[in-house]
């Protein structure tokens, strides 16, 4: 099992995921250039928060088009797994391996605070270890978190069962409450809020390590099964 | 010889022009004059306070690095540097940028001495928010610093943020910021080995922030004046990857020294890089990468632009630095070389522009400067109690003071800062300070930022005493032992005798508080001419302090946590109101003496609290401030906003009631534990002559205080968080 964290040039949540991976986890793990095009060796790739590319001109819009991106939708056609963070969320909705777009935050600030997400289905590699309904405390640290979806889009996620956490006090304005979702083929997460940084009591808050040990449970038995 | 408008327009004085005539025994050029001002400027130079900060202790618990650009202690292996700086003028013209460079210079003061910088405060002070440019003001300001601390990726963790008259048209932004590395990681900011090439990395020179330290930050505001283009412009998106690039570039053990281009770009860093390592340096500013065409010598030399630095390289390692750089998509070019006659020699396109003796452009003037106390202060020290009515309502007094913004809840400003990137803030904003990990070891930092001028004003020796006091006191809070300090010393002109005054007695009181809590001061950042025709701002000598903790898990945070759990209090409340939050808010006056002080009760108090936290006897500890015992207790019932709990307090008695809720004595901390632990709590007071008085019990849903106040928790929460939102 090998865990990947891609790093592009003002990405500033990597050491963070790397550090739960490895010191809580305990799992191998890596970082990974986006300039790097080869990614087989990965179990999972993470796609860390932060400010890639300073987010000129739109959040994730200049990320899209680095040289590992390419490669990323390979690996994630195949089935591999990725989990895209904060700023990793909307780069995988500009590479359009989710659907839906972000806006500003609904009161045009940045937050940063704990935030209560709702657990909506635990049919996902990413949140098998939670229980369905289940309320979380894990924190959001965003400006453009306000997640958008036409009425279609919305209702195909229903429908499909894509939709992974809802905001129990929707703090952005985002459709849906929507916090997080998956792809249909549901190996792809994307969600706004950090479980990097409450995946150790010391924090505060742990909520965040069920959707890594989700992970490492869900790689564990398919290896088992191949 | 060169005109006097010419050298005053750059902000030389005719003395310090015919100083510099004798220096290089001729008329100097554009260049070198230009060159000259922004050195020998207050910013950079210190020529009218350097004799003062001499006096600085540099003594304390650990090991202390005081170094050239940011200072620090030593802790096992770790070096721990901080540093806390002004950009006040920049912000008080255009504040978001103003704000987001200051935190951007002093980032890379810290990156630049190797460490990585893992966490950012700031203490800041405007005018009241009636006054539209004020809000606009604060905005701006936050603004800035959250576009620039969220993007590069360094936590906002802790700061202060107060309203005053004083400041209205000159606000005042400090800006600090703390690093860790191993202590053999440590760079340097020193040129050395005669022949080794020196690098320019990072972004473009243009011509934003020319001369922004002699012209901006060494005068005070007047009427009118344009001073927009002299700010610089931020993009934390280049500092991100230039922190990185670094880290990088000193990891390769290639990097002799190094220092960061902030006020006085090019020139200051040049000059006193070679200085330091007693050497002369050539460069050529042609190879120096330009963002705009025709630029002059001088304004390359005085460009303030951004996200820049100077780097002396081992000869021969050229090649990987600039790979790393390119990796980054920054500039890094060989721009010169050391030499071994100690002259700065500047060539644009095949002249000498400038040749001047570094240590002339590096230890610039002294000057003493006359003090004088000011005429009116006796008179404004006058506080006869007797003339001050006792209030009909005390509910109606504590809900105005957690209303007042100084003391109102700042949620609004820390909710959109990054407090939690790098994930290592235990205690998050929102308690005495703030309470680090450091990743590795078992050990934890808290750090916080303190001073309330309103005391410095009456009494500028014990006020600046009473901000290295509260600082302590609010680490030993967290849980941590005080271990040094770094300050930020905002004053108006210091050509001005009684502003002078304040500057000498506020410098005197840090240094004798810092001798007797056994602080040293590290770093720190003098910025004079803090004034605007309405007057000088109140004197304001910001403290930063950091703490250790030798067990992380071992912090304290100032919110109540059990129903039963007992409520005291340790140290003494005293019949005093001068200087007070409630003097002001309630009856309109700022009056009195500032709060007294005594240094060896106020070592007693910290030592009982640190030492009772570490036995695991605490389960809070807050510190008494700004609106006194009862605006205390209040924070302490509703500042954890998940799981607020009342409290009910019976009042010593002996001293006027409003003097016991909302007087603002020192040396006191509010602590609350299970009951079997009191007595223990008791003795260790006693052993140290400390008194210690039982308050009440924590529960219910109300602050109910004597027969005088009784609020239900909800409504004071409501209260102090509604009071601040733009």
């Amino acid at each position: 099992m090998k865990f990947g964290v891609v790093v592009f040039p003002g990405s500033n949540c990597d050491q963070d995921c790397f550090h739960v991976v490895d010191k809580v986890l305990k799992q191998p793990v890596e970082f990974i250039w986006h300039k790097t095009t080869k990614l087989d060796d990965y179990d999972c790739l993470i796609i860390p928060g932060g400010f890639s590319y300073g987010d000129s001109l739109r959040c994730g819009a200049i990320a899209r088009f680095s040289p590992i991106m390419e490669a990323v939708i390979g690996f994630a056609n195949k089935g591999g797994l990725v989990i895209g963070i904060c700023n990793g969320f909307q780069v995988l909705l500009e590479a359009g391996l989710l659907p839906g777009a972000m806006l500003r935050n609904k009161d045009l600030h940045f937050i940063c605070k704990f935030v209560d997400l709702k657990v909506e289905t635990t049919e996902t590699p990413f949140s098998s270890q939670y229980k369905k309904g289940q309320v979380v405390s894990i924190p959001i640290a965003h400006n453009e978190g306000n997640y958008y979806i036409d009425d279609q889009g919305l209702a195909e996620l229903k429908k499909n069962n894509q939709i992974v956490f809802t905001y129990t006090n929707n703090p952005n304005g985002a459709v849906a409450d929507i916090a997080g979702i998956v792809n249909k083929n549901r190996n792809i997460l994307g969600m706004m809020p950090h479980p990097e940084r409450c995946s150790e009591d010391a924090l505060g808050g742990s909520d965040g390590r069920i959707i890594w040990e989700s992970i490492v449970k869900w790689l564990n038995q398919k290896s088992i099964k191949s | 010889m060169v005109k006097p408008e010419v050298y005053k327009e750059l902000g030389l004085t005719d003395q310090e022009y015919q100083k510099i005539e004798t220096i290089m025994d001729r008329e100097p050029s554009p260049t070198e004059l230009a060159m000259f001002s922004v050195e020998w400027s207050e910013h950079c130079g210190y020529p009218r306070s350097r004799k003062w900060l001499k006096l600085f202790p540099q003594e304390g618990k650990y090991p202390s690095l005081v170094g050239e650009d940011s200072g620090g202690i030593i802790v096992d292996d770790l070096a721990i540097v901080f540093k806390m700086e002004s950009h006040n003028h920049p912000s008080q013209v255009e504040p978001k940028q103003g704000a987001a460079t200051g935190v951007g210079g002093i980032i890379r003061d810290i990156f630049t001495a190797g460490a990585k910088p893992i966490a950012s405060l700031n203490s800041l002070r405007f005018g009241p928010l009636t006054e539209p440019y004020n809000k606009f003001l604060l905005r701006g300001v936050v603004d800035g610093i959250q576009f620039y601390g969220n993007c590069l990726g360094v936590p906002t963790v802790g700061g202060e943020i107060y309203f005053d008259e004083s400041y209205s048209g000159n606000c005042l932004v400090n800006a600090m910021s703390i690093g860790v590395c191993h202590k053999d990681q440590l760079a340097r900011a020193k040129a050395v080995g005669v022949g080794n090439p020196i690098m320019y990395v990072g972004s473009s020179t243009g011509r934003d922030g020319i001369g922004g330290c002699s012209v901006l930050a060494s005068h005070e505001f007047s009427e009118g004046e344009e001073k927009r283009p002299t700010v610089q412009i931020g993009d934390p998106f280049t500092e991100k990857c230039l922190i990185e690039a670094t880290l990088e570039m000193l990891a390769t053990g290639h990097v002799l020294g190094i220092k960061d281009m902030g006020a006085a770009g090019l020139t200051c860093s040049s000059a006193e890089m070679a200085d330091a390592g007693g050497v002369g340096m050539e460069i050529n500013l042609d190879d120096v990468p330009l963002r705009e065409q025709g630029m002059e010598a001088y304004e390359i030399m005085m460009s303030e632009s951004q996200e820049r630095m100077l780097v002396c390289v081992k000869a021969g390692h050229e090649k990987e630095i600039e790979d790393i750089f390119a990796k980054w998509d920054l500039h890094g070019v060989v721009i010169g070389y050391v030499t071994d006659d100690k002259n700065l020699r500047v060539k644009y396109q095949g002249k000498v522009v400038a040749d001047i003796k570094t240590e002339a452009l590096a230890k610039g003037p002294v000057y003493d400067m006359p003090a004088e106390k000011p005429a009116y202060l006796d008179e404004v020290n006058k506080l006869d109690l007797a003339t001050i009515p006792l209030p009909t309502n005390y509910n109606e007094v504590l809900l105005s003071l957690l209303a007042s913004p100084s003391l109102a809840n700042k949620a609004w400003v820390y909710e959109q800062y990054d407090h939690m990137v790098q994930t290592n803030t235990v205690v998050l904003p929102g308690s005495d300070a703030a309470v680090l990990r450091l990743k590795g070891t078992t050990k934890g930092l808290a750090a916080t930022t303190d001073c309330n001028s309103r005391y410095c004003y009456l009494n500028p020796y014990r006020g600046a005493q009473i901000a290295v006091a509260e600082a302590a006191r609010n680490l030993v809070c967290s849980g941590a032992d005080p271990a040094a300090v770094t300050d930020c010393l905002n004053f108006g002109n210091p050509e001005k005798p009684d502003r002078f005054w304040y500057f000498k007695n506020c410098v005197m009181g840090i240094v004798d508080a810092c001798r007797e809590l056994y602080l040293p001061v590290v770093s720190g950042n003098v910025s004079f001419y803090n004034e605007s025709p309405k007057g000088p701002i109140n004197p304001t000598p910001s403290i930063g302090m950091i703490g250790i903790l030798n067990d992380v898990n071992k912090h304290c945070t100032q919110y109540f946590k059990d129903e039963g759990d007992i409520i005291f209090l340790l140290g003494e409340s005293k019949e005093e109101l001068g200087g007070s939050e409630y003097l002001k808010v309630i009856h309109g006056q700022v009056a009195g003496e500032a709060p007294a002080l005594g240094l060896k009760v106020e070592k007693a108090v910290q030592k009982v609290v640190y030492e009772a936290i570490g036995l695991g006897y605490i389960n809070a500890a807050h510190d008494c401030s700004e609106g006194g015992l009862a605006v205390a207790l209040a924070e302490c019932c509703m500042s954890d906003q998940n799981n607020m709990i009342g409290a009910k307090i019976t009042l010593v008695p002996g001293i006027r009631a409003d003097a016991a809720l909302f007087g603002e004595s020192q040396s006191r901390i509010i602590v609350t534990c299970k009951k079997e632990n009191l007595c223990k709590i008791e003795e260790l007071a006693i052993e140290n002559n400390l008194v210690c008085n039982e308050l009440g019990v924590v529960g219910g849903d109300n602050l109910e205080i004597a027969n005088l106040i009784n609020l239900p928790v909800e409504q004071l929460s409501q209260t102090w968080r509604s009071a601040i939102k733009l």
